[in-house]
């Protein structure tokens, strides 16, 4: 079914961009913010009953290069995606709020503006019918969100800044646009489908090749050893770092490789050669170093990062598993993981509002001083650890299921021992929070939470979390039907 | 009027720089005016021949507008042909030369005050030889605009306020000169054995001389001296230092333009007056040519990591460009011939935009410099704003017209089988990416102590003058227009060339 709305998804958040940089008044800036964010959102909600019900929509740019035009195609998997990117941003404006006066930062309008468009590219790599559109978009995303991790333009921001330049724009142009081209060249097309368009054009061996280039080539996935970007990008302010280092950003790399693995090779072609077995081992590899890094860090916002770069892996590892359990599984985590560890990120950025600490070893006894703050970091932690009764349990049940619907006894193992160590790096923290001697607390007992602004948003992701797990409608049947669709039923 | 456009295209442009020169004498107000108008008829009958090949069936008459300058009937008289191949170049050369003219009217018109009759002159001559050049069919004649737009090129880079600029431009009066002669030489020995001057001649004469060594010399004495005007890895020395002294309104010309040109000449002596059966069957030279190119990639990025300026810095970017454009080219298949079509177009526009964005800086800070870009985004945000979508199509960023050629080139490379240019262009964009983030970060940081991160900033805005920016904007938006009509643009232009011509 043809239909303008993907675009107007896409270019909605465009729109505002020039009125964000003429207005003067702070206030009508952010009105215009919201205003973009929910008619994005609104224009993402109206087509959900469409995708629910197996249509696709479909629309084309332009007719660049014969096989790979620069279209929009919305399907399930698109569609969770977008969903989440969509939704969140509505929040996380209202946060960038409290968090930018809170702090005072300079060059708001700036900081504004390229949220705006990295907004745009993330709906728009979610809505690509093609390699070709979804490179397009992964790389505007790439350069828009250069300006937002260095912000602070001090020394510290040039060092991330450049350090994240080589690792995404390195690959993507070292990596994936090779690949991308000797994808076209075996097989004439780019264009996304179920069953992927490389089975019976290359050689195994070329195959492995390229799916070595696409999985490292998406370094927004931050797979080890091209992780090491994301840690340095949480100089940013914290509003960046919750949405696009922990949903768009990131997600847009492990979305571009599930779409990849799905949609180019075809589990069909994965699993003949045995391919999913490779994605697993580097995903679980990844999942392990990085939740072991993660147990070493003091500040809150670095541990976050590592913690994420396990959790990406795990999307990773629920579609390498080629099974339609893990598959559900994976692709829900992508929902999951983003309502918990955005819970995290602005929890951090609360508490670096109210207190000016960064430092785990600093937060000791905090729990008094900002008791919502800290449940909802509470909630948020169990979701990523996957405990009940948040989302997060939901993704790795599946997760679970799915290792044993693929016989992948090993893997499994990879998942629990990751649990654990979840569990090892945040109970701690919120333990200590709480559960100090009065004597070590090293704040009074007082109450004194961040702005409105602050803590309205991460109690509201929090409270989603839980949500999710008694009615994770319309992710759970989003995921469901990507499953169905590429595995064939 | 309509089947007079070719002769328009070049007399209109030429009468009108004999004006300038008068007009320089009797008022300079009106030297200016006289220039547009010039070049906006130059426009108007490119664009009209443009759309009259593309009126035409290729299947009937070739596709090609046929003028006989005076008369004369061809192989005699000298003769313009004008198909899609040279329409295209046409249309950027002339859009180029005007929106550059309009552009830098107020840096020419305090830069050279008193010689401005000279310089508008100068520069009119330039693009007319520079039509010329791509639209006629004689290769004698070819020779003879070829020095017209050298000498006036030497005369305008001379006129540089660097002390440097002299020197740069002798070097290149030497360079250039050696390069038109042996262009000259290869003409004389394609007269000698075809006994003909004319370009559609001499291709029908030609196929049963293929195995005179007359011929291959004369080929390859010509593909030299097409190679040294074009700056092409090791015959670019001249280039980086006359392009970099030269005036900022004469390098945003040059630059562009003059490599690009010299492309065509190669692409057109390669397609029509040797047909490709000779370039790639006969000659056995294609895969050292591709190499030759990849040398010339890898090189032009890195001497342009190592360069002092901006400026220098960009031009280095050009003589890289230029192996992208030869090794497509030789690559001997479709997409790479596409490619490197393509890329004339393309990469005159974002070294177009580039180029003008420099010069709006120049004209501001007085200083090409990488320290004078401090603080640049606060100071000139519309200018960088231009600088960065130019930036971003040489990297080759989709949706900017620059990806595209790039796709083709690569894939013609893949197609081919020839690994060592699909890496030398992967590693030339990722070069591209180092160059232009270096300067972005310097004009992002501004100062190398100033931490604002709740002060405010110290530089305030200084953009330059409306009708600098507004060319420059025109050239960024039409970077990723032309990004998005490629499609078209290779469907119905630049298929239907190669189509006549050669392969598969």
């Amino acid at each position: 079914m043809i239909s303008i709305k993907p675009l107007l998804a896409v270019l909605v958040s465009l729109l505002v961009v020039p009125i964000l940089v003429s207005s003067r008044t702070p206030n009508v800036r952010e009105a215009w913010t919201f205003a973009a964010a929910s008619a994005k959102f609104l224009i993402v909600v109206s087509m959900v009953p469409a995708v629910l019900r197996g249509e696709q929509l479909v629309y084309t740019v332009a007719q660049v290069i014969p096989g790979a035009p620069i279209a929009f195609r919305v399907d399930p998997l698109g569609m969770l995606f977008a969903l989440v990117a969509s939704s969140l941003w509505i929040v996380t404006t209202a946060y960038s709020i409290g968090y930018m006066r809170g702090l005072g930062e300079h060059g708001q309008t700036r900081y504004f503006c390229f949220f705006a468009i990295a907004l745009s590219s993330t709906i728009g790599v979610a809505f690509s019918a093609n390699l070709l559109t979804l490179y397009l978009f992964y790389e505007i995303l790439s350069l828009a969100t250069y300006p937002l991790v260095t912000h602070h333009q001090d020394a510290e921001a040039r060092v991330s800044g450049r350090k994240y330049l080589v690792y995404i724009l390195g690959t993507s142009i070292g990596l994936v646009l090779p690949a991308m081209l000797i994808c076209y060249h075996l097989s004439g097309t780019l264009a996304f489908s179920d069953q992927g368009f490389l089975a019976g054009t290359g050689p195994p061996q070329l195959m492995t090749i390229l799916l070595f280039m696409f999985v490292f080539g998406f370094a927004k996935a931050a797979i080890l050893p091209f992780h090491g970007w994301l840690p340095a990008a949480m100089v940013a302010p914290t509003p960046v770092s919750a949405l696009l280092h922990a949903v768009a950003v990131v997600k847009v790399g492990v979305f571009s490789i599930v779409r990849v693995l799905t949609g180019v090779f075809g589990i069909e072609l994965l699993s003949w050669l045995n391919l999913g077995t490779i994605v697993c081992v580097i995903a679980s590899c990844t999942i392990l170093i990085a939740s072991l890094i993660a147990l070493s860090q003091d500040n809150l916002k670095r541990l976050l990062a590592f913690s994420t770069i396990g959790q990406l892996s795990y999307i990773i590892l629920g579609v390498g598993l080629l099974s339609p359990k893990g598959i559900t599984g994976g692709v829900l985590h992508i929902a999951m993981h983003a309502f918990g560890k955005i819970t995290l990120f602005f929890c951090a950025g609360a508490i670096f509002v109210a207190t000016g600490k960064r430092n785990i070893s600093e937060m000791v006894g905090i729990g008094r001083r900002m008791p919502v703050t800290m449940t909802a970091f509470f909630i948020g932690a169990l979701s990523i650890t996957g405990l009940p009764p948040a989302g997060g349990f939901l993704s790795k049940w599946y997760l679970g299921l799915g290792t044993l619907q693929a016989d992948q006894i090993t893997m499994l193992v990879v998942l629990l021992v990751s649990s654990l160590l979840n569990a090892a790096y945040f109970m701690p923290i919120v333990y200590r929070a709480f559960f100090c001697p009065a004597e070590m607390a090293m704040f009074e007992n007082r109450v004194q939470e961040a702005p409105a602004f602050c803590v309205v948003p991460l109690v509201l992701t929090a409270l989603i979390s839980i949500i999710l797990l008694f009615y994770p409608e319309p992710f759970f049947s989003l995921a469901r039907l990507v499953a169905q669709g590429v595995t064939g039923g | 009027m309509s089947s007079q456009y070719p002769g328009l295209l070049i007399i209109v442009p030429l009468l009108s720089a004999l004006l300038i020169s008068v007009a320089g004498w009797v008022n300079k107000r009106l030297c200016f005016p006289i220039a547009v108008v010039g070049l906006s008829v130059a426009l108007y009958a490119s664009i009209g021949l443009l759309l009259r090949v593309l009126a035409a069936d290729p299947a009937l008459d070739g596709g090609v507008v046929l003028y006989r300058l005076g008369g004369w009937d061809p192989p005699w008289g000298i003769a313009y042909y004008v198909d899609r191949l040279n329409a295209l170049v046409l249309v950027v050369v002339s859009v180029s030369a005007l929106l550059n003219l309009i552009a830098t009217k107020n840096d020419v018109r305090e830069s050279f005050s008193t010689k401005i009759g000279a310089f508008y002159t100068l520069y009119i001559l330039l693009v007319t030889g520079l039509l010329g050049i791509t639209v006629t069919g004689d290769a004698f004649n070819l020779y003879v605009l070829l020095e017209i737009t050298a000498l006036t090129g030497y005369g305008l880079i001379a006129m540089g306020g660097e002390y440097r600029a002299p020197l740069a431009s002798l070097n290149y009066v030497y360079m250039g000169t050696i390069g038109a002669c042996f262009y000259l030489l290869g003409v004389g020995y394609l007269y000698m054995i075809t006994g003909s001057l004319n370009m559609a001649d001499i291709a029908s004469i030609l196929p049963g001389l293929y195995d005179s060594k007359v011929v291959l010399a004369a080929f390859v004495i010509c593909m030299v001296g097409v190679w040294l005007k074009m700056g092409f890895f090791p015959l670019h020395a001249w280039l980086p230092n006359a392009y970099t002294y030269a005036p900022s309104a004469v390098s945003s010309l040059i630059a562009p333009l003059m490599t690009k040109v010299m492309i065509y000449v190669m692409i057109r002596l390669m397609l029509t007056v040797f047909t490709p059966e000779f370039t790639f069957s006969v000659l056995a030279l294609q895969t050292s040519v591709v190499w030759l190119a990849v040398i010339a990639i890898v090189m032009g990025s890195i001497l342009a990591l190592g360069a002092p300026d901006v400026k220098k810095m960009l031009t280095y970017i050009i003589v890289a460009e230029v192996g992208y454009m030869v090794g497509g080219a030789w690559l001997g298949n479709r997409a790479g011939m596409t490619g490197s079509i393509l890329h004339i177009a393309n990469d005159a526009l974002m070294t177009l935009c580039v180029f003008l964005a420099v010069g709006n800086v120049v004209y501001r800070v007085k200083g090409y410099g990488f320290d004078d870009l401090r603080g640049i985004f606060v100071k000139m945000p519309f200018t960088m704003i231009g600088f960065v979508a130019g930036a971003f199509s040489i990297i080759g960023v989709p949706p900017t017209c620059g990806f595209f050629s790039k796709w083709y080139l690569i894939s013609g490379g893949i197609e081919a089988g020839h690994y060592g240019f699909v890496a030398a262009l992967v590693f030339s964009s990722l070069i591209n990416a180092v160059l232009f983030f270096k300067l972005i970060e310097v004009g992002y940081y501004g100062s190398e102590d100033a931490h604002h991160h709740h002060g405010t900033t110290p530089v305030s805005m200084a953009e330059a003058p409306v009708s600098m920016v507004v060319p420059l904007l025109i050239v960024a938006g039409g970077l990723i227009a032309v990004g998005l009509y490629t499609g078209d643009i290779v469907a119905r232009i630049i298929d239907p060339v190669i189509a006549q011509t050669i392969m598969d």
